[in-house]
């Protein structure tokens, strides 16, 4: 430690005061006897509080998230391939990709004993997507036919006219257009059924949720601020059972904590190494570790509004910019490995993933042909020498930073131009300025999957007009390709359309893809059959204790 | 002394109404949408964004926010935070953590910053007085957050004497090595001043007269030369106490303390106003009061002062 000279009075002074106080320790080293893959021990992770009540269409982040997912089962759940396997649902079927007949199992109940049956998922889905009940999720919901009339402002309409229950295991689905990668997304929390109770009143359901999947919330177990504390539900049968006692998250403030308390084995997993351990988690913990890729990227979006970076230019000079960025440098400095290259704009543990698809050469660092491309577009359109790119992030959380000011130097010295980073105090301010269409330069974006889909990765992000379309990005001929995409009558068809899709992005670079997000995460040893999900958060459910 | 009293809680008004307004002004000067950020990386859907607007009110202007702030706080109900909970009772969870934290660091610093202190002062320049005087010009110039990792590190990784964060029910126990750190800035001007305090009070007459009269030492420092000794140290405490409940910010940060710096720290960066303006204008009552207990305590530790008219 760098304050090795001070640390010894200060130690002295500790010590001696600890001594005084009467403090001998926490009781904290409680070595449980160790026998192999023990089902009783709860399991201790790190979370964060949830931001919203816990309703499931009202939850869209990972705090919440993370609970909600454990508690609820829905129609399918994702297996750790990403692959989708049955939950609730007996089969799921439709030939159009736009008319879906969903039958669920027999005998299925929430735990309080209420019945779950298709009337059950209707007006929970019809709840979600209902404007007057502002659901934070409820845009999941956009493909169902008469989400329109339902979630407008003001409306008072407060069901889809694409659901209708058939009898009690049975109910249809019309979506407005075909999606053939529509049952895909039934696997995400926002489609999950919800007790009666929770449609009365939300806000006191989201204190003391309801649910029906592998585990339940133990009385009290949501202390504020403090821990969730969730219990095994004895009656589900999915393929998620419980391999453990219950999982308590403890929620932290800030991950450096929960890596002290992952060293003192206060905590049993800790999801994502603090940057700041990344260069020592090893050597602290052994083989306690895991690396593994997951569906996430990472991307620059430089918006079109810019007069210097639109048209054939502004094309041009971002082709630049992604030729300039030499990823395999920064991951491995940087990151110590915990990211890796991006080849495409999705992410390679997705079903349909190419790393080679033509045009994807733009993504590798080339100084020359970098500096040509800038040339070419200074001809049409010259550069300000005096203008400064930015490069904006926000400064409050995920240790942007660092990799920001590494592109910023490689930029500066490949085409020698004025680059800056731009701080945001704030990830809402830079939200902000985002939505707004207020930016004045580049800023990071980056996506976490909802549903294990390419197109997740591409239509909310870059179709014309889409929601998180930062970039302000429109292009028919992108749209076409992912209408085709989704039009298309088998999952492996669809890939194939939505890689062609991938081809446009490629070529027109409206966000610059820098590199896919990679799980790393470190164990206790107390705890064993630690393993990630396709989208990076542990299997809770397969833990148990040593 | 009852006149007196009334009239300090009467200025209590203004300070409660000036501090809120400001604090309230600035969040609302934050920039950056809070609805808007609800929504994350995920698409905004207006419909829902307005709703939310509206149940927290923040479709209206400036003027009319506050107004309704202070409304509510009127009618005892302080509106919900995000996750749709009373702020009345966020404000019960995490206020009994900090004053549990900030009260066991105050009872460190002055209790030990006093006996060091004390004996510093009485034995001005031998060993035991230049040692306390080099260990705190340390702890002052180090920052809390240093003090922080290092004693969790060292004391809870390390050595495993306690526990690196504090658990559930964040219990006396748990919150030691928290107060120690953010009692040792503190506890190091404690000692100083205590020092400086009884080397002035050594040399005064009513010492030498005390003495002369054949008491005993031990009567002579505690009644004649602890007490007088106390008055600025008194001082410095009761304004500590409103510093160390608002600022344990960084020390709830580093031992995860379920507290009022945690819960100010996540309401500022999601803009929601009425959260902040509770927590902080509970703060700066607690400020403003233990400010009164110290002028009152001077009229107990020195007969001189009065405050009758």
């Amino acid at each position: 430690m760098r304050f090795t000279r001070t640390s010894k009075a200060l130690g002295m002074v500790a010590i001696a005061t600890l001594a005084l106080t009467g403090c001998g320790g926490g009781g904290s080293n409680t070595a449980g006897g160790s026998t192999g893959g023990d089902t009783s021990k709860v399991i201790v992770a790190d979370g964060s509080e949830p931001q919203r009540p816990l309703m499931p269409a009202d939850t869209n982040e990972v705090g919440g998230g993370k609970v909600i997912d454990m508690m609820f089962s829905g129609l399918v759940s994702y297996d750790p391939s990403g692959k989708p396997v049955n939950e609730m649902a007996e089969s799921i079927e439709g030939k159009d990709g736009q008319h879906f007949t969903i039958k669920i199992k027999k005998d299925q109940k929430f735990t309080n004993g209420e019945a779950i049956t298709a009337k059950t998922f209707v007006d929970s889905w019809n709840f979600g997507a209902a404007a007057k009940n502002a659901q934070l999720s409820g845009n999941f919901f956009e493909s169902i036919k008469g989400y329109d009339e339902a979630s407008k402002e003001g409306s008072t309409v407060e069901t889809m006219s694409g659901l209708k229950v058939v009898d009690d295991q049975t109910f249809t689905v019309e979506l407005a257009q075909p999606e053939s990668d529509w049952p895909l997304r039934l696997g995400y929390t926002a489609f999950v059924p919800v007790p009666s109770g929770a449609l009365k009143d939300p806000k006191g359901f989201g204190e003391k949720p309801v649910g029906n999947g592998p585990y339940k919330m133990a009385d009290g177990g949501w202390q504020h601020n403090v821990q969730i504390q969730l219990v095994p539900n004895p009656d589900y049968n999915g393929p998620r059972k419980a391999k453990n006692a219950g999982v308590t998250f403890k929620i932290y403030q800030n991950d450096d904590a929960a890596y002290q308390d992952l060293l003192s084995n206060n905590l049993d997993i800790l999801q994502t190494i603090p940057t700041s351990a990344l260069k020592n988690y090893k050597s602290d913990l052994g083989d306690r570790t895991i690396n593994k890729p997951y569906a996430g990227n990472q991307t620059i979006a430089i918006p079109e509004y810019l007069p210097e970076w639109s048209g054939e230019a502004g094309k041009l000079r971002r082709q630049a910019i992604s030729m300039a960025i030499n990823r395999d440098e920064i991951t491995k400095v940087i990151f110590s490995g915990a990211r890796q290259p991006a080849k495409d704009f999705t992410a390679p543990v997705l079903d349909g993933y190419s790393d080679s698809i033509p045009g994807s050469d733009n993504l590798k660092f080339d100084a020359a042909k970098a500096k040509d491309a800038w040339t070419k577009a200074d001809a049409i359109q010259k550069w300000d020498a005096n203008e400064t790119f930015t490069i904006a992030y926000n400064a409050d959380k995920g240790g942007h930073k660092a990799w920001v000011e590494a592109v910023v130097n490689q930029l500066k010295n490949t085409l020698g131009i004025k680059v800056e980073g731009k701080p945001y105090a704030t990830f809402k301010e830079a939200r902000n300025d985002a939505t707004a269409k207020t930016l004045t330069g580049a800023i990071r974006a980056g996506w976490q999957a909802d549903y294990p889909s390419l197109y997740n990765f591409l239509g909310p992000i870059y179709k014309t007009g889409a929601g998180s379309n930062d970039a302000k990005y429109a292009n028919p001929a992108f749209d076409k390709a992912v209408s085709d995409g989704l039009n298309a009558s088998s999952v492996a068809d669809g890939n194939k359309a939505m890689n062609k899709a991938q081809e446009i992005l490629l070529t027109d670079l409206p966000a610059i893809p820098l590199w896919y997000q990679v799980a790393q995460g470190g164990w206790s040893d107390k705890v064993t059959n630690v393993d990630y999900g396709w989208d990076g958060v542990p299997l809770y459910y397969n833990i148990s204790g040593k | 002394m009852s006149t007196y009293i009334l009239k300090r809680f009467l200025q209590l008004i203004p300070v409660f109404l000036g501090a809120t307004l400001l604090v309230y002004f600035l969040v609302f000067s934050l920039p950056g949408d809070p609805i808007v950020a609800l929504f994350g990386d995920k698409p905004v859907n207006e419909a829902v964004a307005a709703k939310l607007r509206i149940q927290y009110h923040l479709d209206q202007p400036f003027w009319m926010q506050y107004l309704l702030y202070l409304k509510s706080i009127f009618t005892f109900d302080l509106g919900q935070d995000f996750s749709g909970r009373p702020i009345a009772a966020v404000l019960g969870e995490v206020f009994p953590v900090t004053a549990r934290l900030a009260v066991m660091a105050l009872v460190f610093e002055a209790v030990f910053g006093i006996i060091f202190g004390l004996i510093a002062g009485l034995r001005k320049g031998k060993f035991f007085d230049a040692t306390v005087l080099v260990a705190s010009l340390i702890v002052i110039g180090i920052p809390i957050f240093v003090l922080g990792f290092l004693l969790q590190f060292t004391i809870g990784v390390q050595l495993g004497w306690a526990k690196p964060t504090v658990s559930s029910a964040a219990t006396v126990q748990d919150l030691i090595l928290p107060a120690i750190v953010l009692g040792l800035g503190s506890f190091a001007y404690v000692l100083r001043l205590t020092r400086t305090s009884v080397i002035e009070n050594m040399s005064a007459d009513y010492v030498r007269t005390a003495t002369a009269k054949g008491l005993s030492r031990f009567r002579v420092v505690r009644v004649h030369i602890l007490r007088n000794s106390l008055i600025p140290v008194i001082t410095f405490l009761g304004a500590d106490l409103g510093a160390l409940m608002g600022g344990a910010i960084v020390t709830e940060g580093i031992f995860n303390v379920p507290g009022v710096g945690n819960r100010l720290y996540r309401a500022v960066l999601s803009g929601e106003g009425p959260t902040v303006v509770s927590i902080v204008t509970v703060l700066v009552l607690i400020y403003c009061l233990s400010n009164l207990l110290v002028d009152l305590l001077y009229a107990w530790l020195d007969p001189r002062i009065r405050y009758d008219s």
